[in-house]
């Protein structure tokens, strides 16, 4: 038995929205946040992926491996960004990050 | 076509990339002392990568993945050069308060060579890859002063917003590509052609999301007044003027490219976009007290009327969307010059009441002031103005001129705040000495509002020919 495209796709639409909601939902950590967006790359990946096998076509899996790529640095651009925020706050709560407004 | 002939046609990204990795040895090498050596060496870069881009061959490169076009040739030069003034106004500022780091240029040459990326997109993933390398550079550029609370959360708030946004940018891309069968333009457009179906549009839309995040369009513009808040000035005044052109040039590269065939569904989505901009923008200006944030509201408001341009699907269209952000670009740079030239008792002024009295205590500086705002109002014969008739004639030609007339009543809505900055500057009594202001903020200042008038006049002359050959380059009609 096999399993056919919409599965995959409705796998990826699925994690895509849980990250969207990761985001705006959680009120605590950025932490979290940052683990809502690979949630978001990797419903992409799995996307891209998907579709590749569905077509036999390989430039879907080389666009995965460039998003995988990117994802590993915007994670660390956004781990250094966080340090900084933490070293001046002392604290990575959400609700703290709000010294601008209007 | 061989390898050779395509780093040829790549030329101009070469020069930036390999120019930044070996600024950034140098750098590592020589410690933050080189810091004034190394960005002399980056804007020697992006002016010889400006150069090279004009006179080097064009055409597709990279199976198309890379398109080197007069479109892409005119954006370009626009945005090294800019990005040169960004590394002009940015380097001396960040020794005044004692943060010299050699960085600093290198990212915003890392940031061009992105945006050179954006502007050459071919296919989807080289489109990606151009978002992401100008979106990494900007985080760090916005979180450059470490010690300052309020430039770190605006650090944090631009990577999760635009983190989010290059997701949502990437989940179309990934529809795109399933339901069209390539990330190629070329062969999506002949997909859409041959009825590529619903995927594709809900694809489209998703990717058009994610763009209009990076030009900072509303409804999708929440991070920028906080962004350009805490960002540092000269930082702010390099993301509001090279970064919009491109993502705006990316959105005429990816709708116009790879969608001729869905026009009337993406330019639904643009018009609704760019009236949002247009309306939000003005109207949420009139409650700011933050220069800086007003501004923020006022670039809004900007994008919305070149979307104004880029939604009629037009070659006169996209020729009065490039004329108009070319001009905008001058201006806003200008502006925030004249903010990182004023200072009083060693702390920025950014607020309306700093600026009280301003015409008597430095009246140059005002002047400057006075004349970007009122090149923001669009009053003839400032630049704003000649920007704002090529986009509206641009509507009004294409049946959209009841959008032309919507633009018109919101300008004259922020016409108010622009209005309170001169007033505020001119009539109100003085609040005190201003310390004095560097020569290089000032220069920039003076000469964004020597172009903003008179040069603009005969600067047109040139510009007009040169937009419409970069807008042919699309091939519409």
């Amino acid at each position: 038995m096999s399993v056919g495209l919409p599965a995959y796709l409705t796998v990826a639409a699925i994690l895509f929205t849980i990250g969207v909601f990761g985001i705006f939902v959680n009120r605590r950590n950025v932490i979290v946040i940052m683990m809502a967006i690979e949630l978001i790359l990797l419903a992409v990946n799995i996307n891209l992926v998907a579709f590749s096998s569905y077509l036999h076509e390989v430039t879907g899996q080389v666009f995965a491996m460039f998003v995988l790529t990117v994802a590993a640095a915007e994670a660390a651009v956004g781990l250094a960004i966080l340090v900084t925020f933490f070293r001046n706050r002392g604290d990575i709560a959400v609700d703290n990050a709000n010294m601008m407004k209007g | 076509m061989t390898f050779e002939g395509a780093l040829s046609i790549a030329l101009p990204e070469l020069i930036l990339s390999i120019g930044a990795l070996a600024l950034l040895a140098l750098g590592a090498f020589l410690g933050n002392k080189s810091t004034r050596l190394i960005a002399s060496g980056a804007g020697l870069v992006l002016v010889v990568a400006a150069a090279a881009a004009v006179l080097g061959p064009r055409g597709a490169a990279f199976h198309g993945g890379f398109v080197q076009d007069a479109a892409a040739v005119y954006s370009k030069v626009v945005i090294y050069l800019i990005s040169a003034v960004g590394i002009l106004l940015g380097e001396p500022w960040l020794k005044r308060v004692k943060n010299s780091r050699f960085e600093y240029p290198v990212l915003i040459l890392l940031a061009a060579l992105g945006m050179g990326m954006m502007a050459s997109a071919g296919d989807l993933i080289s489109s990606y890859i151009g978002v992401e390398l100008q979106s990494l550079a900007l985080y760090v550029m916005a979180a450059f002063q470490r010690d300052d609370s309020k430039a770190s959360e605006a650090g944090l708030k631009y990577f999760i917003l635009g983190a989010l946004s290059s997701g949502i940018l990437l989940y179309g891309a990934s529809l795109i590509y399933g339901f069209a069968g390539s990330t190629r333009f070329v062969d999506i457009s002949a997909a859409v052609h041959a009825g590529a179906g619903t995927g594709v549009i809900f694809g489209v839309v998703f990717l058009m999301c994610g763009i209009a995040f990076k030009a900072s369009a509303a409804p999708f513009h929440m991070w920028t007044p906080d962004v350009y808040e805490g960002a540092p000035t000269p930082v702010v005044a390099f993301m509001t003027a090279a970064p919009k052109m491109a993502a705006l040039v990316l959105f005429a590269r990816v709708l116009e490219n790879g969608f001729p065939g869905a026009v009337k569904q993406w330019s639904q989505v643009l018009i609704a976009i760019a009236i949002i901009s247009m309306v939000w923008g003005a109207f949420a200006g009139l409650a700011q007290k933050n220069l800086k944030r007003l501004w923020a509201y006022s670039s809004i408001a900007n994008v919305g009327y070149a979307l104004v341009g880029l939604s009629t699907g037009t070659q006169e269209g996209v020729q009065s969307m490039l004329v108009f952000m070319t001009l905008y670009l001058i201006d806003v740079t200008g502006f925030f010059a004249c903010l990182t030239a004023l200072s009083r008792d060693g702390r920025p002024m950014e607020k309306f009441e700093d600026m009280a009295g301003l015409m008597k205590e430095r009246p140059g500086i005002a002047l400057c002031m006075t004349a970007f705002a009122l090149s923001g109002l669009g009053l003839p014969p400032f630049s704003g103005f000649w920007g704002k008739v090529y986009v509206f004639k641009a509507a009004a030609d294409a049946n959209l001129g009841w959008l032309a007339a919507l633009g018109l009543l919101s300008s004259v809505v922020a016409a108010f705040y622009y209005l309170r900055l001169i007033k505020t500057m001119w009539f109100d009594p003085p609040a005190g000495r201003t310390d004095a202001a560097p020569m290089d903020a000032r220069g920039v200042a003076f000469a964004a509002a020597a172009f903003s008038f008179p040069v603009v006049l005969p600067a047109l002359a040139l510009l007009d020919p040169l937009s419409r050959a970069a807008a042919s380059a699309f091939g519409l009609n």
